[in-house]
């Protein structure tokens, strides 16, 4: 069985590593969890994302939910925002996609691009991938 | 829905959004009587009368963004099709209450689900206090984050504390009805 004793070693063991949140230099991971967000799987991809942002020890990053973004179909949504870059919004995530977009996106700076919203003349395009030829 | 947890997080996040400080939820599960008995009561901003009466509206939503709201239609419509039903009551400025009631034994019944999840990610708001109560006909469980906030500091998010109160839960569910919903 779980103790509370376990508990108290716990703190004891993270309490030099508090996380000093400051504005200006925090990025934002903002997770749709409104009733269509999480009909549609949000629950588990907003765990994920903060088992890997602690994983991975980043300060100065802030997981935050917040309710419907308004493409429903689209979801779960999660946003990033990194300071004084302009948001990115990440589609029909799960679990395993969401840690790739903490790891590629939130700590390399690189765009997990076949994740994104694309937005062509006005409309929504879900399953937009790029044509070469 | 798929489960029942995920209709508690929906309704939690209501309350979140109406600026409730403590979240109580409690999950009567009765075999003898067979129902399963749901309530989610929190201190936040409530709702008057006029809004009350049409709150389970699926058109009737306090957002912005559209104009349909479907979170407490669809926890009601999954009471009805178990033979049950869901209550709203609510005093503006104290807070509301849901609760939901539902045949247990009913083949229409969502899986109860994952509950530790559904109370670690509400716990995950800032300043928000959750207690939940699980009872299994005569015995009962509760969890208190107020209890794990005096121990830890205010801060949860560490994944580690996440962990320990997800596990916690789950043992104390397991223990008290065996696993068996």
């Amino acid at each position: 069985m779980k103790s509370i004793q376990e508990l108290e070693a716990i703190r004891k063991k993270t309490m030099d590593n508090v996380n000093q949140r400051t504005d200006r230099t925090t990025t934002r991971i903002v997770v749709g969890m409104a009733t269509c967000g999480i009909a549609a799987g949000a629950r588990p991809v907003l765990l994920s994302i903060i088992d890997e942002v602690k994983k991975l020890g980043l300060n100065d990053v802030s997981v935050v939910q917040t309710g419907c973004i308004g493409v429903c179909r689209l979801e779960p949504i999660v946003e990033v925002i990194k300071p004084g870059e302009e948001k990115v919004t990440y589609i029909k995530m799960d679990a395993a996609k969401a840690k790739r977009i903490v790891d590629e996106h939130v700590v390399q700076g690189k765009i997990v691009d076949e994740y994104v919203m694309h937005v062509v003349d006005g409309k929504v395009v879900n399953d937009y991938t790029v044509q070469r030829d | 829905m798929r489960e029942i947890s995920l209709h508690l997080i929906d309704i939690i996040q209501n309350s979140v959004s109406a600026k409730a400080t403590l979240i109580v939820v409690s999950l009567e599960i009765n075999t003898l009587e067979d129902y399963i008995k749901i309530t989610i009561t929190d201190d936040g901003c409530g709702m008057d009368e006029e809004t009350l009466k049409k709150v389970k509206d699926p058109f009737v939503t306090s957002r912005k963004t559209r104009r349909v709201g479907l979170g407490l239609s669809l926890f009601e419509s999954a009471c009805k099709r178990c033979d049950g039903y869901l209550d709203v009551y609510s005093q503006e400025g104290k807070g509301t209450e849901v609760m939901a009631y539902m045949k247990l034994n009913h083949i229409d019944r969502e899986p109860i689900g994952n509950i530790q999840d559904t109370i670690v990610s509400a716990l995950l708001n800032d300043n928000v206090n959750i207690v939940y109560r699980h009872e299994f006909n005569e015995k009962s469980f509760e969890f208190d984050s107020r209890e794990i906030k005096k121990i830890v500091g205010d801060d949860l998010s560490n994944p580690e504390i996440l962990n320990w109160i997800q596990e916690y839960i789950a043992e104390n569910i397991q223990n008290i009805d065996g696993g068996a919903f």
